[in-house]
């Protein structure tokens, strides 16, 4: 048995799809990315999986219980941070884990030093009787990471774990996963559009119009391009393609002047490929491929183009107070 | 079952310890039903002078604007879900494996408590006012302030479960709130206004509600019902009892009790 298992999910909202159709399954103790532009249907597959939402068609499990037939079940086995905070303002940080304790049904006799534990772990221990409107929002995210874990649950739900965060604060959120997964023996499932932050999911499922579009380790998606990104510029563009074309039959394009193409050893092939240029090389410039790149390829567009979205600003001001 | 009752202890705890933490909100809440009594009745009380035998205006007001305190009191059940929908905090709890209806039921509990102690503490001016209080007085309050604070909890609720903005459920609150206190017998008796007033006052449920503490108050019911009655409200001749006047709120409270748990377990 896989811990999710998701067959023929659709979701609409009247005559919009959100989800379409999408199968796929993670494995026990995997962190797998749902990776996606704003809108592709990232956060739509997360609330069906954590019973906010029933979905149109098809199935899904979580930890073997059904999200609409075992509703409790699965919701004992979850753990969830949110993209917009889900915590109590006027509350301690105390008191906003207690009372998850509380709703959750976790005995007495475990909660304090499981919230002393967790608390350490994400170190906040010394800010545990502050209310939580005097947190910041990294720390209101570490805080929230700490209640999802309290009910020892099986999965963790990242949604846009680190949207709105400066880079420290995101690296420092990432270690912390990092080590709690190790510590709790979680699967941990977390959606995203930061690519670089994709890198440490072991596999990623691209989702584009509420479809999955690709499904593999974030290197298998890399070498799918054919491996090493070459970028060069000439004095004669077209007396480089057809050199190219000739000498190695390769199609380039060329993007802004730049003729890109993809080998599959980039640094053995370079020095050889200089010696035998032609066309009058101003420069050139090898690279392994990103998620970006990926990403681009399949759905034509960058992830990036729309990711500071009307909402993202009004969520990151909301998080600023 | 276990989960019910999880539901409502878990709900009505937080509910009250934010409450606590919220001074200003509860300083707030007094304001309102105080303005009414002082200046309605300091204002009036000459000019309308004598309500009944030995009960002026200010006398008459006084349970009304009890049993205001509770009821607009016990609409903040509703304010409260619509706050935790703008600020998140509902997901957290949604997600939790509590029922719904426990959840709902938490939500009124912690609401009721609230809203009862806003009532008992408006007992306070009960010297002022010059009525007379007696420990019997309280015991027949303490049933009648709950059942009020649960349909009106109820109706907050079942108005939040589609309400997305806190704006939104105010404005639907004034508009549904206003003419329901004012058309409910606080302000004057019912009896002895024109028709039309008449007719939509005694459809209005809580003028029950209103007339049972009026009646625990001033004991004016059927039993002083001689002929020249003005305060105990009548039904097609019939003057109603406490005990009518509670089944009446006790209904009411069930209907919309039932409908708010309806309309806030509905999963999209």
């Amino acid at each position: 048995m896989d811990m999710i298992e998701i067959e023929g999910l659709s979701k609409k909202f009247g005559k919009l799809v959100a989800v379409d159709n999408i199968s796929f399954r993670v494995p026990r103790g995997e962190i797998f990315g749902f990776l996606g532009p704003n809108g592709a249907g990232k956060t739509t597959t997360i609330n069906i999986l954590c019973t906010l939402l029933k979905p149109t068609g098809g199935r899904a499990s979580v930890n073997g219980y059904d999200v609409i037939k075992e509703r409790r079940k699965v919701q004992r086995s979850i753990g969830l941070v949110f993209q917009d905070p889900t915590l109590d303002d006027y509350l301690t940080a105390d008191q906003n884990l207690r009372f998850h304790a509380y709703a959750y049904g976790v005995p007495a006799s475990v909660r304090e030093t499981r919230m002393q534990e967790l608390m350490e772990l994400v170190e906040l221990q010394d800010r545990r009787k502050n209310k939580v409107s005097t947190y910041s929002g990294g720390m209101k995210r570490r805080l929230e990471i700490a209640r999802g874990l309290l009910h020892h649950p099986s999965v963790l739900f990242l949604d846009e774990p680190t949207l709105g965060l400066d880079p420290q604060t995101r690296r420092r959120i990432w270690e912390h996963v990092l080590t709690l997964r190790q510590q709790e023996d979680l699967t941990i499932f977390l959606t995203t559009h930061y690519m670089d932050e994709a890198e440490h999911c072991e596999r990623i499922a691209i989702i584009d119009n509420g479809r999955i579009i690709a499904l593999d380790t974030p290197d298998n998606l890399k070498d799918a391009l054919g491996g090493d990104l070459v970028t060069l510029e000439a004095r004669d563009s077209q007396g480089a393609i057809a050199e190219l074309k000739e000498r190695y039959n390769i199609s380039p394009e060329i993007n802004d002047g730049m003729v890109t193409f993809s080998v599959p050893h980039g640094d053995t092939f370079l020095p050889e490929f200089v010696r035998g240029f032609h066309s009058g090389l101003i420069s050139i410039n090898v690279r392994r491929p990103t998620l970006d790149d990926v990403f681009l390829k399949l759905t034509g567009h960058a992830i990036r183009d729309q990711e500071v979205g009307m909402m993202d600003q009004m969520r990151m001001m909301m998080r600023s107070h | 079952m276990e989960e019910v009752f999880r539901g409502i202890w878990v709900i009505a705890y937080r509910d009250l310890l934010r409450f606590v933490q919220e001074r200003t909100r509860a300083i707030s809440s007094f304001a309102m039903p105080l303005l009414f009594l002082v200046i309605f009745g300091a204002g009036f009380n000459r000019v309308i002078g004598t309500m009944a035998p030995g009960v002026d205006f200010i006398q008459f007001i006084y349970p009304g604007i009890i049993a205001m305190t509770v009821l607009m009191g016990s609409l903040m059940s509703g304010l409260s879900v619509v706050w935790d929908r703008e600020f998140g905090f509902l997901r957290e709890v949604l997600v939790a494996p509590m029922s719904r209806a426990g959840i709902v039921l938490g939500k009124t509990a912690g609401t009721a408590v609230i809203a009862l102690g806003q009532g008992f503490i408006m007992l306070i001016l009960a010297p002022i006012v010059g009525v007379q209080l007696s420990p019997m007085l309280v015991v027949k309050l303490i049933p009648l302030l709950i059942i009020i604070s649960v349909s009106l909890s109820g109706l907050g609720i079942l108005v939040a479960s589609r309400m997305r903005s806190q704006q939104g459920f105010q404005m639907l609150i004034q508009i549904i709130i206003m003419p329901l206190v004012f058309m409910s017998g606080v302000f004057f008796p019912v009896n002895n206004v024109p028709t039309w007033l008449e007719v939509a006052s005694k459809i209005n449920p809580l003028t029950y509600g209103v007339d049972a503490i009026r009646q625990v108050f001033l004991g004016v019911g059927s039993a002083s019902a001689g002929g020249g009655y003005a305060i105990g409200v009548t039904v097609f001749g019939h003057t109603m009892s406490v005990l009518e006047d509670a089944l009446v709120v006790v209904v009411l409270g069930a209907v919309l009790m039932t409908a708010a748990i309806v309309a806030f377990s509905k999963q999209e």
